[in-house]
């Protein structure tokens, strides 16, 4: 169900790996393979650049490729010019308000539904329609009612981020040990107790299964509203510069784009390392 | 006097699927207040079983519970519960699953400092010292056993039910926890409902012992074992007498261990 989800949120075509579910290899023996990959993966990064630096304009036309070097000196000349800063910051703004609301939203569903199946049966088919729209769609709409401000990114973003939060939250809600719940209880648990106490840690593997996952849809997200409604940001900075047949411009925006992708998917492993560290002793 | 725990004709009957499992029948008993009340059966006869009941996790097919003179009817929040099962929380460390009870309900408006020299001293009484900032999974089971029993004991209810407590460890270390659970319990006055599949076990530390007969669970024998305290589980073995309750009590249980065999 879960799979299913995510080929529909994403848009940017991701695949749904379970990679959540790998765990810091701190074994002595796996060092050197570490260094391996390390040193492979640099090369390789060289490799490539050095390869399209010089297919560029022998091979290829740089018209449709560009090079490395055309790429950097766009990057500088938008950095000179200014408009940079300002496209990552309102691009960034968008991607976070988004990611909390849908974020948000899904959490509180999804313990919705994982605490009372009754709840969970009656909304079922709705949430199933709801996920089978193809949320691209949903802009012109959103446009129309929010017009091209921030809040129809923010709305935009938070859709794509939603089901895969609420899908993993109900999972791991639904997961939670009933033993554990019974044994609180004996103590005097309260209901609110039971939740805070077992449902929400209980869950928080899962939830954080969900964030890592739904982090990139949120950039997504927020880039896509962006190329629809042409005013600011990395989307808008992507669309103008292929518009205008400035290929070097348009690599640059898309690789600032995906900077900012890693970035934010690595701030959110590491809280996620932060409030999962009894599961790296359990390892 | 009074006993505290009382079930009057209970009966169980599990239904899975199509399958009925006839847990628990017609089971009538007492425990008394300040009692060490060891219960002994066959595995499946309804031991836990009757425990979930004593704590109200679960309601009688037939008949009833009652706690303190009252009819169970939800929850019985007056006991604390080492289940068969390991209970900790697994996200949090050996003091913060101690300290979990004292967080709960009422016990939570107590002072910090009373609380945290509350689960210092319980997990020193345990012989956990030293190992507070561990995660469950960072503990041997004996341990994680000493956490749970510190876990029960920290908020001093008046019964404490545990489900066979001892049931996974090596001898040696199952006789220091008994000895350690009996300087532990003599003379507080508070009430132990043991379940135990040990004979042995249940003989060296209950003031009673119930045999269970084999599916579905009914009493089979009560004895009183009246044997002097404070006990010494090591040498009690080959006190005068033991070998007599032993004996008798096994006649009761053998039966049923071969029928369940057969089963
Ligand atoms: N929640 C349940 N649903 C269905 N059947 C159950 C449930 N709980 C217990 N049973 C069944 O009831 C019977 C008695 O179970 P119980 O756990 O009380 O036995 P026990 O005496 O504690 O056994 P053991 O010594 O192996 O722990 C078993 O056959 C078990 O399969
Ligand atoms: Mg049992």
């Amino acid at each position: 169900m879960t799979d299913t989800a995510v080929n529909q949120a994403g848009v940017g075509s991701r695949s749904p790996v379970d990679e959540v579910f790998l765990v810091d290899p701190s074994v002595r023996a796996r060092r050197r393979q570490t260094v391996i990959v390390a040193v492979s993966r640099s090369a390789l990064a060289v490799l490539g650049l050095v390869v399209w630096e010089l297919v560029s304009d022998r091979v290829i036309s740089s018209f449709w490729i560009s090079s490395p070097s055309a790429i950097w000196s766009a990057l500088l000349r938008f950095a000179v010019e200014g408009q940079l800063l300002p496209a990552v910051w309102v691009t960034l703004l968008e991607t976070a308000a988004g990611f909390a609301a849908g974020a948000g939203a899904g959490i509180l569903v999804g313990l919705a539904f994982g605490i009372s199946p009754l709840i969970a049966r009656i909304l079922d088919p709705y949430l199933v329609a709801l996920n089978s729209i193809p949320r691209v769609a949903l802009i012109p709409l959103f446009i129309l009612w929010f017009g091209i401000g921030f809040e129809t990114k923010l709305l935009f973003a938070a859709t794509l981020v939603f089901f895969p939060v609420f899908l993993n939250t109900f999972a791991g809600a639904r997961d939670v040990d009933r033993d554990l719940i019974d044994v609180i209880r004996v103590m005097g648990a309260s209901r609110l107790d039971v939740v805070r106490r077992v449902f929400i840690p209980s869950a928080l593997v899962w939830v954080f299964a969900g964030l890592r996952m739904s982090i990139p849809f949120a950039l997504i997200g927020a880039v896509i509203a962006e190329m629809f409604t042409s005013n600011e940001g990395l989307g808008y900075l992507i669309a103008v510069t292929a518009n205008q047949y400035d290929t070097a411009g348009s690599f640059a925006s898309l690789l600032v784009t995906t900077v900012l992708g890693l970035a934010l998917t690595w701030g959110v492993s590491q809280l996620e390392r932060r409030a999962l560290r009894w599961r790296l002793h359990s390892a | 006097m009074t006993p505290i725990l009382e079930y009057r004709d209970l009966s169980k009957v599990f239904f899975k699927g199509e399958q009925r499992i006839h847990a628990l029948a017609h089971v009538t008993a007492e425990v008394e207040e300040g009692e060490l009340l060891a219960i002994v059966g066959p595995s499946g006869c309804g031991k836990s079983t009757l425990l979930n009941l004593s704590a109200g996790l679960m309601e009688p097919g037939t008949g009833e519970v009652i706690y303190r003179g009252r009819p169970l009817t939800c929850v019985n929040t007056q006991v604390s519960y080492v289940t068969q099962k390991d209970n900790l929380l697994p996200w949090r460390t050996v003091e913060d699953n101690v300290a979990l009870p004292l967080g709960l309900g009422e016990r939570a408006r107590s002072s910090r400092d009373d609380r945290r020299e509350r689960v210092a001293r319980y997990i020193e009484m345990v012989g956990l010292g030293g190992f507070e900032k561990h995660y469950p999974s960072e503990l041997s089971g004996g341990m994680r056993k000493r956490a749970q029993l510190a876990r029960s004991l920290v908020y001093e209810p008046d019964v404490l039910l545990m489900d066979e407590p001892f049931g996974a460890l090596d001898a040696q270390l199952k006789l220091v926890l008994q000895a350690e659970l009996l300087q532990m319990w003599e003379g507080t006055g508070k009430t132990l409902v043991f379940v135990t599949h040990d004979l042995t076990e249940a003989i060296s530390i209950a003031d009673r012992v119930i045999v269970m007969s084999s599916r579905p669970g009914r009493i089979r024998a009560i004895e009183h074992i009246d044997l002097p305290r404070p006990r010494d589980v090591f040498g009690i073995r080959f006190a005068a007498g033991f070998g007599d309750y032993f004996e008798r009590l096994w006649s009761a249980l053998r039966e049923d261990i071969r029928q369940g065999q057969e089963v």
